[in-house]
């Protein structure tokens, strides 16, 4: 017996079967549960754009995140026009299909940043970013706008909602992040998170993002506290790369072109 | 151990010859998921149902294996079973399969996993090696929520994410230990539990490894 099962056909007789059979349980549970999985990811997206633009309530269910999702336009942006683009212009049949992280590794879909411009730390930019926009009675109140960038650990990927003067946020927060937990993971605390709302992201002229994280609070006399929030303490980095990361893609690299025009009502 | 009764099997690992304080395996993910009591539950019950069908179906199979690809057919259903843990967790409970990320998969190379395999599994009878499974995945899951409990108490100034000590970031009173968030107190925590425990069981402590001699040569004046 011992002898039987060591040669070389019994080896690979044994190494095939094992294989076929573990690939087969494999391969279920990863299609059975599929579904499942599809629907939680697009729930957690959901839930996320809420939560940036101040809608998502406390233990909402999944068929009220789906109904309040539902008012949002979800719409695709060239950033470098400002303008909105056809779902067919990047290959999917409707907006919500695009990916633009997937597509900011896609060299005909995506430009380089030259180091010098690269302030939230991406290395590559997709020329079509999928954004959302909520309006009512035929005016525009809302627009939630994707942005991510470098912090000191990891890439921070999140959403700002900005109020239908495309200026003054309205909320912003982090979904995906690897920031030190009580530090800079803090970017996820809800108090500094409220901070937020109200700022303004540019100056008179409306034209360079102001946004500053500075140390040691923002008192009620300070000089353009309405571009200031206080930063996160022990955390400089972190604060440094959120800066950064809103400013890059409030800037001329990012969504001004398109912010331009809708303040301008040419989109 | 060939004639172990399944009690023995199935609690001894807890305390007596926990896979963590008396083998020290496992350390990696003890330290990664255990700033919080939820993510760590979940941890432990995914390494329970891992460590115990493992040994279950390397069991089943131990008499077929040839000895030249018994490592690697172990790991073949190690994996296996880990993928399905990981895709089940992502379809129904999705939030925390997002904070444990990759640690799910990593359950692969945690050793407990191998070890039994190896060391027990290939050895017994499918049912004693199922609960032998359960039985070191419990020692290891005893270990991790003890260590959560005092980094998510000290740390985060609560317990399954319910605030117990208002932190200070909330408006409360409590200063939370940040310390306790980050992987080294979880290394501080570990210790002081094998110290407890070796207090606690004496046969635990090992031998010295050498012997120090008395101090025999006179300073220099």
């Amino acid at each position: 017996m011992a002898k039987a099962k060591e040669t070389v056909s019994r080896t690979l007789m044994v190494a095939l079967v094992l294989s076929v059979a573990f690939s087969v349980v494999v391969s279920t549970a990863a299609v059975m549960l599929r579904p499942a999985q599809i629907q939680n990811q697009n729930l957690d997206i959901r839930s996320n754009i809420l939560a940036a633009a101040g809608m998502l309530k406390e233990g909402a269910t999944a068929e009220e995140i789906e109904e309040t999702f539902s008012r949002f336009d979800v719409r695709l942006v060239d950033l470098d026009s400002g303008d909105y683009v056809d779902p067919g212009a990047v290959g999917v049949k409707e907006p919500m299909k695009y990916d633009m992280y997937k597509a900011a590794s896609d060299p005909s879909m995506s430009i380089d940043i030259p180091a010098s411009e690269d302030k939230a730390g991406i290395k590559r930019r997709p020329n079509v970013a999928k954004i959302y926009t909520l309006s009512e009675n035929g005016e525009l109140v809302r627009v939630v706008l994707p942005i991510h960038g470098y912090g000191l650990w990891s890439t921070l990927y999140g959403f700002v909602s900005l109020e239908g003067d495309a200026n003054t946020i309205e909320g912003l927060g982090f979904y995906d992040h690897a920031e030190t937990p009580g530090l800079g993971g803090e970017v996820d605390n809800p108090r500094w998170k409220s901070q937020w709302v109200g700022k303004e992201v540019y100056g008179d002229e409306l034209k360079e993002p102001q946004i500053r994280l500075v140390k040691g609070g923002v008192g009620a006399g300070a000089s353009d506290k309405e571009h200031k929030v206080d930063a996160l303490s022990g955390a400089t980095l972190t604060s440094r790369g959120v800066e950064q990361l809103v400013n890059y893609w409030m800037g001329d690299r990012g969504f001004a072109p398109y912010l331009k025009k809708l303040r301008e009502g040419e989109v | 151990m060939a004639d172990a009764s399944a009690k023995q099997v199935l609690f001894e690992p807890i305390f007596s010859n926990n896979p963590i304080a008396l083998q020290i395996l496992g350390i990696c993910s003890a330290l990664a998921v255990t700033t919080s009591m939820n993510v760590t539950l979940v941890m432990c019950m995914a390494v329970i149902a891992v460590t115990a069908f493992s040994n279950l179906a390397v069991s089943l199979v131990r008499t077929q294996i040839p000895g030249s690809i018994r490592i690697i057919v172990q790991m073949t259903i190690i994996a296996s079973l880990v993928i399905v843990v990981d895709q089940v967790l992502k379809a129904y409970a999705y939030e925390i399969s997002k904070q444990l990320s990759v640690f799910v998969g990593l359950i692969i190379t945690n050793c407990i996993v191998m070890g039994r395999a190896e060391g027990f599994a290939m050895k017994n009878g499918p049912w004693l090696s199922f609960l032998d499974g359960v039985g070191n995945g419990m020692g290891y899951s005893v270990l991790l929520i003890f260590v959560a409990f005092f980094r998510e108490l000290l740390g985060a100034g609560s317990l399954f994410g319910v605030s117990l000590m208002p932190v200070v970031n909330e408006g409360g009173w409590y200063i939370p230990n940040g310390l306790l968030l980050l992987p080294p107190s979880a290394f501080f925590i570990i210790g002081l539990a094998i110290w407890g425990l070796r207090t606690w069981k004496p046969e635990q402590v090992e031998e010295a490894d050498f012997k120090m001699s008395r101090h025999t040569v006179k300073e220099a004046f």
